[in-house]
């Protein structure tokens, strides 16, 4: 051991310096343990047991959300209510026993509502009553001495005026549950509020944070009774954004009671600029009983209902799109040149494909039919052909160029993608290799292709229009448009647009079209396509034997009814699409239903949009002298 | 030849070593937890099972590893000094993309039996790792520029993985332990004042810059800065926290309120009354004459530390031991700090008495090398 004697010394003064610098820190630690304990000791002994200082969460107001023209879908309605926060009331259960001699107050009410506050935090208030008069009030506030930790307020309720129209865009709020919080990492401290209401379906939960808004904080001191004895700190929050929709309620409350007593739904768009002008689902439901919870007697009302009325069928429903899908067909067989405009083809009713007999709906088959005759018909035979010929890819491809197959953005929740196949999708999902007669069955809308009725209406717009159009359904949030105008044009050739959109012209006006009976007379004319798609397998067996009449089949094994069109024919202004579920002919089910919603929708005339809804708010501020 | 030269230099071999063992350095750590057994007792309410218990075991299971650790050779432990700081530095990493994230930054490797903190390994093996640098290095080069460069290196990287997490409060620990072991090596104190003072420059210029043309940071940067200095800023978060801490703190007077008899924790208002809270409750309990009680406990560890260092004439040794030391004090002077609201709230347990399995292991284990390089120290 040689080491140099100066490492030792530099290493003790260094060291010496080192637990100087920590006797000084600790020092520090122990006079503020002095000046906390000791001296101030007496200041913190009485905020400790006479005073508290209180933090109370100042709720926004959700946002507003209006309909097209101004008209209000969802609003935020002034209720009295209860809340105890435990940290003031001393002794909870005499408090709310106390209470229930001046309120409306169960037994049961008052255990839950001591189990809700065993569980949350002091200071978090928790909701006794709500719904309240203000002869209760008057009460409460009279005798407040005596109830001590008990705060009257006026809160907000969710209303839905119109209800039911419009239950499956909106959605509704709902109480937030535990398991709400433990599915969403959202640390805001206004979902602790015990029935804090938060978006549980529609666009009420997909624009959920926006229309929440940002809680305000009050920070006071109150004293052992709770009386407030100072305001410390006041931070004001912001309410919740307004939205407005491109939905009017007009054309939404036609379609949603021209479909009552059907399983059905119907999208309208607007062929210029992508708007969505009526989203229906039928049957539906009242909002309004989900706002506070709802009864289990009403919940299983509405799940064992065979209609499904909380499915929103036009972006959630799944159907095969049967004969409306022939357009895409054509497009795409027109576009790979595999047919030409004038080509016919002869339909003796069925077509052998590797021996197995793919059938015509007619069963006399409709002879020698061009492509405009096959639309107009809706030729079975002349789509297996021609599908098979241009093959599933190229199928695939031109769907999605027309909006099937892929997801499109609407505020809605569950907003789903169908699908379109392709020969790689069967391997990888069904473990088997394509068949040709999967293509062939592609060719009129059955087998695996699937589409929603948002989907189908936006196709139609996109034919109608040669746009890309996307469908819009908030046209503004928080009073900024949203509207772009960027439609980009469609990659097909006019040419072979104007032979589809002729065909479906005949289809609603040609004498032998199959939607003649639903055509529109009048100085518009309307175009579109019928559709029945299958949900069962037809056996052969039951073929021959000729029971295949769909009214003698339960309901839910009968046909789907669906029809999508546009009008009018010439400058197209809107496009539509129906599916009736199991109701069996497209031509008798569906098309009545769009005809009548389309002339509807043609009758309302200018689209243009309503009040801005900045400019109603403010106007309700002024006249009522209260902030909502 | 090894032994030989032990035996030559004095060193203790075999069952002498137990003789050797720092006898009050164990106790007093024993004493410290058997308080925060104590503390975890009466917080959850009388509950043995639930946090006392498991923290016992851990006790149990650190001492013995002390133990271990104590009687191996130091020179083993510094030939182990690399190779744990590489093992800790990969161990962040992973986490960092793999680990499980807890209370919104803390991150561990679940092993079933423990969660490991990588992080609280890093603070023992950072002190290891440049404690063997200035062993290493020889005593004229000590000051030279390009030789400060690596140790400056080696903490940088674990503390860009903790600040990422986002931890600050392990950062601020990487840091200081890492300059105390530069400090006692030598490294010219201008250094340190240049350090200290471009730091310092750079917050005022980062502060005074605000709403000119010049500002350095954006917006809600500022915000984020603001919000971390006033925390009152978060009402229903740390400004609550620390307005109720002190509020126990305070009510604790002289004597305290008696074991079991907080009713400021008692009742609920500290969600963290078990882990970087829990001196509130002992302090709430046992007064001012309890904080002080402990925090001299806790003075009498370094003390001891700083008494065996000072007679060890191994550089490793000497630096590695003094490292631990600040590093504790660092542990238990912000964790107060932080609670009596004199420090922003960063996150830093209170060392032997919160509740938590890492921090306990790392912290009794780097007591170890205490112990060891005091055994195995030339007499």
């Amino acid at each position: 051991m040689n080491l140099p004697l100066k490492t030792p010394r530099r290493f003790r003064r260094r060291a010496l310096l080192l637990a100087g610098m920590q006797l000084g820190l600790a020092g520090t630690l122990a006079w503020r343990m002095n000046q906390l304990g000791v001296k101030e000791s007496d200041k913190f002994r009485l905020l400790a047991e006479e005073n508290r200082i209180n933090i109370r969460l100042q709720p926004p107001s959700r946002g507003i959300i209006y309909d097209r023209s101004g008209n209000t879908l969802a609003l935020n309605r002034q209720v009295y209510t209860i809340e105890i926060i435990r940290e003031q009331a001393t002794d909870p259960e005499a408090v709310l026993n106390r209470l229930a001699e001046l309120i409306p107050l169960s037994k049961i009410r008052i255990s839950e509502i001591l189990k809700e506050l065993s569980r949350r935090r002091a200071f978090v208030p928790v909701t006794v009553a709500t719904g309240l008069e203000w002869e209760h009030i008057a009460a409460v506030s009279a005798n407040s001495p005596s109830l001590p930790g008990i705060i009257p307020k006026l809160g907000l309720n969710r209303k839905y005026p119109i209800g039911a129209d419009f239950a499956h865009v909106i959605g509704y709020v709902g109480p937030v549950s535990d398991y709400d919080l433990s599915q969403i990492n959202d640390k805001d401290p206004l979902l602790l509020i015990p029935r804090f209401q938060i978006g549980k379906n529609g666009i009420e939960a997909k624009v959920e944070k926006p229309l929440r808004g940002k809680a305000g904080y009050k920070t006071i001191e109150v004293n052992s009774v709770g009386r407030v004895m100072r305001v410390l700190k006041d931070q004001s929050g912001s309410p919740g954004v307004n939205l407005q929709l491109t939905i009017g309620h007009d054309l939404q409350r036609f379609a949603t009671e021209r479909m009552q007593g059907e399983s059905s739904a119907a999208v309208v768009m607007d062929v210029n600029n992508g708007d969505v002008l009526a989203l229906a689902s039928a049957p539906t439901f009242d909002p309004n009983k989900f706002v506070n919870g709802i009864s289990v007697s009403d919940w299983e009302a509405l799940n064992d209902n065979k209609y499904r009325p909380l499915a929103n069928k036009t972006v959630q429903g799944l159907y095969p799109p049967g004969s409306t899908f022939k357009m895409v067909v054509a497009l795409a067989a027109l576009t790979d040149g595999v047919i030409n405009k004038n080509e016919e083809i002869f339909c003796p009713g069925h077509k052998d494909i590797n021996g197995r007999k793919f059938h015509c709906w007619r069963k006399g088959g409709h002879g020698k039919v061009s492509l405009r005759e096959a639309l107009r018909y809706s030729c079975d035979v002349f789509f297996y052909d021609i599908a098979i010929r241009v093959g599933i890819e190229k199928i695939t491809e031109t769907a999605k160029a027309l909006g099937l197959g892929i997801k499109h953005d609407l505020p809605l929740p569950a907003v789903r993608t169908g699908l379109m196949p392709t020969k790689q999708w069967k391997r990888k999902n069904k473990k088997q290799d394509w068949f040709i007669g999967d293509t062939a069955n592609a060719g009129i809308g059955q087998g695996f292709v699937l589409a929603s009725p948002l989907q189908l209406a936006t196709m139609t717009a996109r034919l109608a229009s040669g746009l890309i159009l996307q469908p819009r359904m908030l046209n503004m949030i928080d009073n900024k448009s949203t509207f772009i105008n960027e439609n980009q044009k469609l990659n097909f050739k006019t040419e072979h647009l104007n032979l589809i959109r002729t065909g479906m012209y005949d289809v609603s006006n040609h004498p032998r079209g199959t939607a003649f009976s639903s055509r529109i007379d009048e100085k518009y004319k309307m175009a579109g396509k019928t559709g029945t798609s299958q949900v069962r397998f037809i056996s052969k067996k039951e073929r021959e034997g000729g029971v295949t009449k769909n009214e003698d089949l339960p309901w839910n094994r009968r046909d789907h009814a669906l029809f999508v069109g546009y009008a009018p024919y010439k400058n197209p202004r809107y496009s539509i699409s129906v599916i009736v579920e199991h109701g069996g002919a497209g031509s008798r089910k569906a098309a009545p239903i769009a005809r009548d919603i389309m002339k509807k929708a043609l009758s309302l005339g200018e689209n243009s949009y309503g009040p801005m809804p900045n400019q109603i708010r403010s106007d309700k501020i002024k006249k009522s002298g209260k902030t909502v | 030849m090894s032994f030989i030269s032990e035996k030559y230099q004095g060193i203790p071999t075999g069952f002498r070593k137990i003789l050797h063992f720092h006898w009050p350095i164990a106790l007093l750590l024993t004493s410290v937890s058997f308080i925060g057994f104590l503390m975890l007792f009466s917080v959850s309410g009388g509950n043995f099972n639930k946090w006392a218990e498991p923290q016992i075991i851990r006790f149990c299971i650190g001492f013995i590893a002390m133990i271990v650790i104590s009687f191996t050779p130091i020179s083993i432990w510094r030939s182990m000094s690399i190779p744990t700081y590489l093992i800790s530095l990969i161990l962040l990493f992973y986490v960092e993309y793999f680990g499980i994230t807890g209370k919104g930054a803390q991150r561990w490797i679940d092993l079933g039996f423990i969660r490991l903190q990588p992080s609280e390994f890093m603070k023992i093996a950072l002190v290891m790792v440049i404690a063997l640098y200035y062993d290493w290095l020889g005593e004229d080069k000590v000051s030279k520029l390009r030789w400060l460069l690596p140790p400056i290196l080696l903490t940088a990287l674990p503390m860009i993985l903790v600040l990422n997490q986002p931890d600050l409060g392990t950062a601020i620990l990487l840091a200081s332990g890492a300059a105390v072991v530069m400090l006692l090596a030598g490294v010219s104190l201008w250094y340190f004042m240049a350090g200290i003072s471009s730091i310092a420059g750079l917050v005022y210029a980062v502060i005074i810059s605000r709403g000119t043309e010049f500002q350095i940071l954006k917006n809600y940067q500022y915000q984020r800065i603001e919000t971390f200095l006033d925390p009152s800023s978060d009402p229903l978060g740390t400004g609550y926290h620390i307005t109720q801490s002190k509020i126990a703190l305070g009510s604790g007077g002289y004597s305290g309120r008696g074991f079991m008899q907080g009713t400021q924790s008692q009742l609920n208002f500290l969600p963290e009354k078990h882990t970087d809270f829990i001196f509130t409750t002992f302090a709430e309990e046992f007064g001012f004459l309890g904080g002080i009680i402990l925090l001299l406990l806790y003075i009498l560890i370094i003390f001891f530390c700083y008494l065996t260092a000072m007679q060890n004439h191994n550089r490793y040794s000497a630096l590695l031991t003094l490292g631990i030391a600040a590093t504790f004090f660092f542990y238990f002077s912000v964790n107060m700090l932080m609670v009596m609201g004199l420090a922003p709230v960063v996150g830093v347990p209170l060392p032997l008495m919160s509740y938590g399995g890492s921090a306990m292991l790392v912290l009794l284990g780097a007591f170890g090398l205490v112990q060891s390089a005091h055994i195995h120290k030339a007499r």
